[in-house]
């Protein structure tokens, strides 16, 4: 008998808690993936904070810390400071990463800290509820925005990896999705990039992952991937936003 | 070894330093910013890393990580800004991490002003942030004091896995005295085996973490803690008593407080009126012995605080109902004068008779 398929020794066999249909899964096994395959697994130190990412220092096959709401940018930066060895990299959402974690993910890129963030966006808070997040797209219904988030009351959708690449010290930003197998790829290519630099000591690099949320959008599994494609990917437009050579 | 002439925020930076501090993570706001300014310039002759933060949050989370992956770290700031500090203080003393934090008190309450002040007690040993924890919290009265709680602060820290809190008011900060750097007593220290490092393939990885889903898991980590805490109860509680065998009165006051106070006691003295000092160095654990341990001479305890009122509070708790209390506080960065001392512990011995 041949094995065709198997999972990363880079996650546990602990059962993860994340919703039917949702994506988190995927990426999580495409970070422990690639944490494999550039052989770095052992001199790993992944940063969790708030939101659905918050026990997956339980998932991941490496030394783990979690940290408060929005911060993990600067628990990894003492992390790497004190053993610049380590491959240090932050899993951020987008109520953690684009709302209370501003500060912390601008400053982190701003300081060029070689570390690396992958950033799940999914336009809405999915661990406290299903709340509206700086993400959640004009028109779409949250627990708290109820008929529909609107211009006028809370502005447009945040464009973080947009913000992001305008900052010298980040290295590699792009923007991927997780709604089809090719994209999956993408995705993984653009994570193992992002650590290849950091590994190289280049820099910062950050990787945002358009994601679902099927629970908290209320849609099954298949029709939230639909949503992702139809309403997600046209605001937030998928691809490199700047890479080493555009750094320099 | 020689003493040397040093201003107290770039001395307590010369005794982390010795006391084996390699990273520092802080935030400008007077009146502290020598200390970090002596950092940035001697850390890295020392192989040590200075990192100026965004701000107070992230430094103190800088401070968290830092721990946890094994390094010797600490944080200083003033009173507004070891308020936004308190979410990683709560999070290190959850997740079991050593750290040292340094508080230059000032005036508040927000931004209040840049004088000195002792209104900080509260927030440095009632917690401060959300849950059960506690940390040991010193209040040196003189630089030689500071200097040497300094230079085992990193120790005690990393005996129990716990964060330790020095607190200076901005006198301590800004005046010069004569100082000699001292060797603590060694302490033997457990292997830092939890640390985030990577699992070099050679052990389970490590996890540092405050989140405990589960209501009995909790209980269980807090109760863990409550073990540490009465250690610490039981082998860090410090305070200096003063002319304490047949007082009339008992003056109590932490910090450079507690000198003005000595002044009033010796010009008591010469009046003929016996007045004792009970100074807490740990304001936690805070020393409920000493309170026990007044002698029948005493009449009643003056509280003595550039505040309005903070450790009063313990003061009641430790006299338990015996004696009657008193309260002289200044606050705002007014400093308390001796005359007032004095005039007061004659209104209570007169309110006595």
């Amino acid at each position: 008998m041949t094995t065709v398929y198997k999972k990363s020794k880079g996650l546990t066999d602990v059962e993860m808690h994340f919703c039917p249909g949702c994506t988190h899964g995927t990426i999580h096994k495409l970070v422990a993936e690639v944490l494999v395959e550039l052989d770095v697994l052992d001199r790993s130190v992944g940063v969790v904070p708030v939101g659905c990412s918050a026990l997956s220092y339980d998932y991941f096959n490496c030394d783990m810390q979690q940290a408060s709401h929005g911060r993990a940018p600067a628990v990894a930066t003492g992390i790497k400071r004190v053993n610049p060895d380590l491959v240090t990299w932050t899993y951020q959402g987008d109520g953690d990463l684009a709302s209370i974690g501003t500060a912390e993910i601008i400053h982190a890129a701003h300081r060029g800290e070689k570390i690396t963030t992958i950033f799940v966006n999914n336009a809405i808070y999915g661990m406290t509820g299903g709340q509206m997040a700086p993400t959640t797209l004009i028109g779409q219904k949250t627990t708290t925005s109820p008929l529909g988030r609107t211009v006028e009351h809370s502005g447009m959708p945040l464009r973080v990896s947009e913000m992001l690449a305008t900052i010298d010290g980040a290295k590699f930003v792009e923007r991927v999705s997780v709604d089809t197998p090719a994209n999956i790829r993408k995705t993984k290519k653009a994570i193992k990039k992002a650590f290849e630099l950091q590994i190289s000591g280049e820099g910062f690099g950050i990787v945002e992952i358009l994601s679902t949320c099927p629970t908290n959008w209320g849609l099954t599994p298949v029709d939230a991937i639909k949503w992702l494609q139809d309403n997600m990917i046209e605001y937030y437009p998928l691809g490199n936003l700047r890479t080493p050579e555009e750094a320099k | 070894m020689a003493k040397v002439l040093m201003k107290g925020n770039e001395a307590i930076a010369e005794a982390a330093i010795r006391g084996g501090c390699k990273y520092f993570f802080g935030y400008p706001i007077t009146p502290q910013n020598e200390l970090p300014e002596y950092m940035s310039r001697e850390l890295p002759k020392n192989d040590g890393v200075f990192l100026q933060a965004e701000s107070e949050v992230a430094a103190i989370n800088m401070v968290y990580g830092a721990a946890g992956a094994g390094g010797r770290v600490m944080t200083s700031s003033s009173s507004p800004g070891i308020a936004l500090k308190q979410e990683g203080i709560t999070y290190i003393a959850g997740a079991n991490l050593p750290c040292v934090i340094v508080n230059i008190v000032r005036g508040g309450p927000g931004l209040g002003g840049i004088q000195p002040a002792q209104s900080d007690y509260f927030q440095s040993v009632k917690g401060g942030g959300n849950g059960d924890y506690s940390m040991p919290v010193f209040a040196p009265a003189n630089l030689q004091e500071m200097v040497d709680i300094m230079m085992e602060a990193f120790d005690i820290a990393d005996y129990y896995r716990n964060p330790v809190m020095v607190i200076g008011d901005g006198m301590i900060g800004q005046m010069m005295e004569p100082i000699e750097f001292n060797k603590p007593e060694p302490r033997e220290l457990p292997v830092k085996d939890w640390i985030t490092n990577g699992t070099k393939g050679e052990r389970k990885p490590n996890i540092i973490n405050s989140l405990f889903l589960d209501a009995q898991d909790l209980e269980d980590h807090n109760l863990e803690a409550v073990t540490k805490y009465e250690a610490m109860r039981a082998n860090e509680t410090r305070v200096e008593v003063f002319n304490m065998e047949n007082p009339e009165i008992v003056l109590t006051a932490y910090g450079t407080t507690s000198r003005i106070c000595k002044n009033a006691i010796m010009a008591l003295k010469e009046e003929g009126i016996e007045v004792g000092l009970i100074r807490p160095i740990t304001i936690w654990p805070f020393p409920d012995q000493a309170f026990e341990d007044i002698p029948e001479s005493a009449k009643g305890i003056l509280v003595v605080e550039m505040s309005q009122g903070q450790m009063i509070e313990d003061v009641k708790i430790a006299n338990n109902g015996r004696l009657p209390i008193g309260f002289h506080g200044r606050s705002g960065g007014m400093i308390p004068d001796p005359k007032d001392i004095i005039a007061k512990v004659k209104e209570m011995i007169g309110g006595a008779k």
